[in-house]
């Protein structure tokens, strides 16, 4: 036919050989632990590093089938990256006075992240039907950035009380709350964004907007402010607003929107520095790391780095666990002790791929919507990736947020494996020939009952 | 909306770079100063991760490290237990290290610059990395001979190479097994190290270089004479006045000598004679005769007040400032505030020995890397020429009639002419004398220059004098370099 002639590529067997790579990597690396600290292969080396590979290449089967145009470049590096994690979350484990087993944990949740992505990829055939849900998804969003502060579930976990407890587990509900919290800001600021951008009055230069439009946004930055003073999270308070500033930024193309939203966080962290002792003892680390008599983590995370150098101790050769929170919040100067400042690097530049990626399929979508929650959702990995290493590495004050993928945290790995679903299933929108759902839809005519989905699609672009 | 995704993509690029900078700053420009912040464990742990590399005696490892099963992962043992402490030191988790351990840390534990090249195919090939060894100078027979010699007197004992300035032998006792300080059972090096402490014969301290350095008594006399012969208004057989006891001017106080009676026929003594019967009336009025400058300037030519590592720091000796003539007289004996280390003691055995070139000390012969490659090596160096070559054949002269027919018949060798001299250096009441004994041997082809500390009598007690306590230990020690 000419028509399949004229099929762009869908880049699935690229998936599979560079998904081959990533999972050799993660079990060179599993089998460099065993040798390096007992000195033999791991005993569950060929069961959990199976395991870990049949997860992987069940996604890109999923994927194959669900997605086919789906980016090829997304599934490999987080595969590499979350593999990764589990290596270095289960050295930490081996090394001596660790607490828990934090690795078997981890490697559930891993499934379960996976799971959820699986299932995202099915129930959701075209990122535009979530915007049938806008506002249910924003409150609940915003409900569950404030269940911390109820009582009885709330937990003030390390001083920042973006915890909450069932049972035994305990949840980050601010990792589920960043993803619906980034559907419903893209949702609004397409419904919105001509009033946003187009309405209001200049004032000393800086075109304002309306008061009424205004609304949402001070909305959200109550909201962020919020979290700041009552969660004493400033990492969390500030990739919501950052998030919600970048979105707002893209969908209006007015930069007076990054001069207010900046200005505004300003302000608040200002005076939230004046006001809070917890802030003023981050503050005061950030700018001297080895000041007498108080916290000394940051100084032991960077002692640890140091110590890998440029090519690090090697795994299993450092001691990343002297670090409080090795495997969680301190997990980059773990890997950058063992795997070096080329390991880091490596790391980083893998995240910059996941970000460049999720920016590229935002450019490629074909609606505002797609857009939009394309980029927040790699705006918020860059701002949480910078967030996380900028804060152990002294360029901001240490924040508690998670290194997506790496740390060792359920909410966290689920949420970013949904994350990476939906830019997956916003990529494969992007990516797929026009002419192909007409094909498929033709084709399926002939054949079958007409689903309701394929004119919704169609609605949906008009 | 592609146009701010761009920018925002811009703004996302600088964040990262942001990170790498950072990052880059951390690991490789501040490395070096975090890792030496004080109370690093990392650093501390990391030099035991690594072989440590070996001290060596001879062929033969005096400080090496075992593979454990720990986390401490290398285990340093010194086979030879107590023996080469004062040289090698300890290697301890708790208590850091000493000695040639600490002094040759960056090279033994394989950071030292010099090992980059080697470090880097290490990196590269993936091998484990491998500290560098040190080769000591001690002469390992020199060594047994004179730590067994001294026994469990408190003392030390110091050869050197004269023609070098190598040491052969450092020993000093009472002293302490390192093994139980580098041991990895924490609390048992704490109470080890607690006892050491609190011992009051401070084990932990190396008598031969950094001891509470006693006066030197009679040795000093060498000074005396060499000060003299330099001067060139004396010569071995320059009649000094000897008489029993010695007025001290201006003063009604006596300097008597160690026996009842005069020095020679009509209190009159040659130079040589005075020196070989010990004579302290003759010194300390030739010392009144030089003046204190020319006695100090001698001095401080021969190393006194004069710093000096080898590598381990060495106390230095001390010729006291502004004396009037009593005290002259009495730091001419080598009595007064007059304080000498067994290695300067030597050292001034060894300059003689020499034909008046006073050679740097020095411990490490060699340092070579995990494919034995020297990465460096000590070189003799001239430390400073205090006295000229004739001086330096009267003093040799003068030396061996001490042992022939004087005070130190007891170092006599047979079949090898042995220089020496004698000190026995008295505390007053209360306390024995320190004794003390120099030489060098063969007189005619010196090869080895040792001094002898015996504190507080040693064995003896109340009877010692150098020639009976400390002559017959340096007397074995040169017989073990000889090869006798």
């Amino acid at each position: 036919m000419a028509l399949s002639l004229a099929r762009p590529r869908t880049r699935r067997n690229t998936e599979l050989v560079l998904l081959i790579i990533a999972i050799a990597i993660v079990l060179v690396a599993y089998a460099n632990v065993g040798l390096a600290i007992e000195d033999s292969l791991p005993v569950d080396f060929y069961t959990v590093g199976g395991g870990f590979a049949v997860v992987a290449f069940a996604f890109h089967l999923v994927l194959r089938w669900k997605a086919a145009y789906a980016d090829p470049v997304l599934l490999p590096i987080v595969t590499l990256l979350n593999g990764l994690g589990l290596v270095m979350i289960h050295r930490i484990d081996l090394a001596p006075g660790a607490l828990d087993d934090a690795a078997p944990k981890q490697l559930m949740w891993t499934v379960v992240g996976v799971a959820a992505a699986v299932a995202l990829i099915f129930l959701v055939p075209d990122h535009r039907r979530l915007r049938r849900y806008t506002f249910s998804f924003g409150l609940a969003g915003f409900v569950l950035l404030l269940t911390p502060l109820l009582p009885v579930i709330g937990r003030n976990i390390n001083g920042s009380r973006v915890w909450i407890g069932l049972g035994g587990f305990s949840f980050q509900p601010s990792e589920v709350a960043k993803i619906l919290i980034a559907i419903f800001f893209a949702s609004y600021l397409v419904q919105t964004r001509d009033a946003l951008s187009l309405v209001g009055r200049r004032v000393l230069g800086l075109p304002l907007p309306r008061a009424r439009d205004m609304g949402p946004i001070l909305i959200a930055w109550i909201a962020s402010l919020g979290v700041l003073v009552f969660e004493s999270d400033l990492g969390t308070s500030l990739l919501f607003f950052g998030l919600f500033v970048g979105m707002l930024y893209v969908a209006t193309e007015r930069r007076s929107w990054i001069i207010i939203g900046l200005g505004l966080f300003l302000v608040g962290t200002y005076v939230a520095s004046i006001l809070f002792a917890h802030f003023q003892e981050r503050v005061t680390l950030w700018l001297n790391p080895f000041a007498p008599g108080m916290s000394d983590q940051i100084a032991k995370g960077l002692m640890g780095m140091a110590a890998g150098g440029l090519f690090g101790t090697g795994l299993g050769q450092g001691h990343p666990e002297l670090t409080y929170y090795a495997n969680s919040d301190f997990i980059i100067p773990s890997f950058g002790e063992e795997l070096g400042l080329v390991g880091l690097f490596a790391i980083l530049a893998l995240y910059g791929l996941i970000v460049e990626r999720g920016l590229r399929a935002a450019l490629a979508s074909r609606d505002g919507f797609g857009k939009l929650l394309a980029t927040g959702l790699a705006f918020s990995m860059a701002l949480q990736v910078f967030v996380v290493v900028g804060g152990v590495t002294r360029v901001i004050p240490l924040t508690g947020l998670t290194t997506p993928f790496l740390s060792a945290g359920g909410s966290s790995l689920l949420a970013n494996w949904v994350i990476i679903a939906l830019l997956l299933r916003i990529s494969d929108q992007a990516r797929r020939p026009a002419t192909d759902t007409r094909a498929e839809r033709l084709a399926s005519e002939d054949t079958q009952v007409v689903t309701t989905r394929a004119p919704h699609a169609q609605r949906g672009r008009a | 909306m592609n146009a701010p995704i761009r920018r925002l993509g811009m703004v996302i690029a600088a964040m990262f770079c942001a990170l790498l900078i950072s990052t880059t700053l951390i690991q490789f420009v501040q490395a070096r100063s975090l890792d030496d912040r004080p109370g690093n464990r990392r650093t501390l742990l990391a030099s035991y991760s690594k072989e440590r590399g070996s001290i060596l005696v001879g062929g033969t490892a005096v400080a090496v490290s075992k593979r454990t099963d720990d986390q401490f992962k290398w285990l340093r043992t010194y086979p030879q237990g107590s023996l080469y402490a004062d040289v090698t030191g300890y290697f301890s988790f708790t208590y850091g290290s000493t000695g040639i351990e600490r002094s040759y840390d960056n090279l033994l534990n394989g950071s030292s610059d010099k090992l980059f090249y080697r470090r880097l195919t290490e990196i590269l090939t993936g091998q484990s990395a491998q500290g560098a060894s040190v080769q000591l100078t001690i002469n390992a027979k020199a060594q047994e001979a004179a730590a067994k010699a001294l026994g469990n007197q408190r003392g030390a004992v110091v050869a050197l190479d004269p023609k070098t300035g190598a040491i052969l032998a450092m020993v000093t006792s009472p002293t302490y097994n390192p093994n139980l300080l580098a041991s990895h059972n924490l609390d048992k090096v704490q109470s080890s190290y607690t006892a050491l402490l609190k011992d009051p014969a401070q084990p932990l301290l190396n008598r031969a270089i950094n001891g509470n350095l006693s006066p030197p008594g009679s040795t000093f006399k060498l000074i005396d004479a060499a000060a003299a012969l330099e001067s060139g208004k004396y010569t071995e057989n320059s009649e000094l006045p000897g008489p029993a006891r010695l007025r001290l001017p201006g003063t009604d106080n006596y300097l008597p000598n160690d026996w009842p009676g005069n020095c020679g026929p009509g209190g009159k003594v040659t130079l040589k004679r005075a020196l070989t019967i010990s004579c302290n009336t003759a010194y300390a009025s030739l010392g009144m005769e030089l003046g204190q400058d020319a006695v100090r300037s001698m001095a401080t030519k021969f190393g006194f007040g004069q710093p000096l590592s080898i590598p381990m720091s060495v106390t230095p000796s001390v010729f006291p400032g502004s004396l009037n003539k009593p005290e002259l007289a009495q730091s001419s004996i080598g009595q007064f505030d007059v304080r000498a280390s067994p290695l300067q003691m030597a050292m001034v055995s060894a300059t003689i020995a020499n034909g008046g070139k006073e050679m740097t000390p020095y411990l490490v012969q060699s340092v070579r890397d995990g494919n034995l490659d020297v990465i460096e090596s000590t070189d003799p160096k001239t430390f400073s020429t205090p006295i000229s070559k004739s001086t330096a054949d009267s003093l040799t002269d003068m030396m061996e009639s001490v042992v022939t027919q004087g005070t130190a018949t007891t170092a006599a060798i047979p079949g090898i002419k042995v220089a020496g001299k004698t000190g026995t250096a008295q505390h007053g009441k209360g306390r024995n004398a320190d004794v003390w004994f120099t030489a060098f041997a063969p007189a005619d082809n010196p090869t080895v220059a040792v001094a002898v500390l015996v504190e507080n009598g040693g064995t003896v007690g109340q009877e010692a004098t150098g020639g009976l306590v400390a002559a017959p230990i340096a007397k074995q020690v040169m017989e073990a370099v000889i090869g006798k």
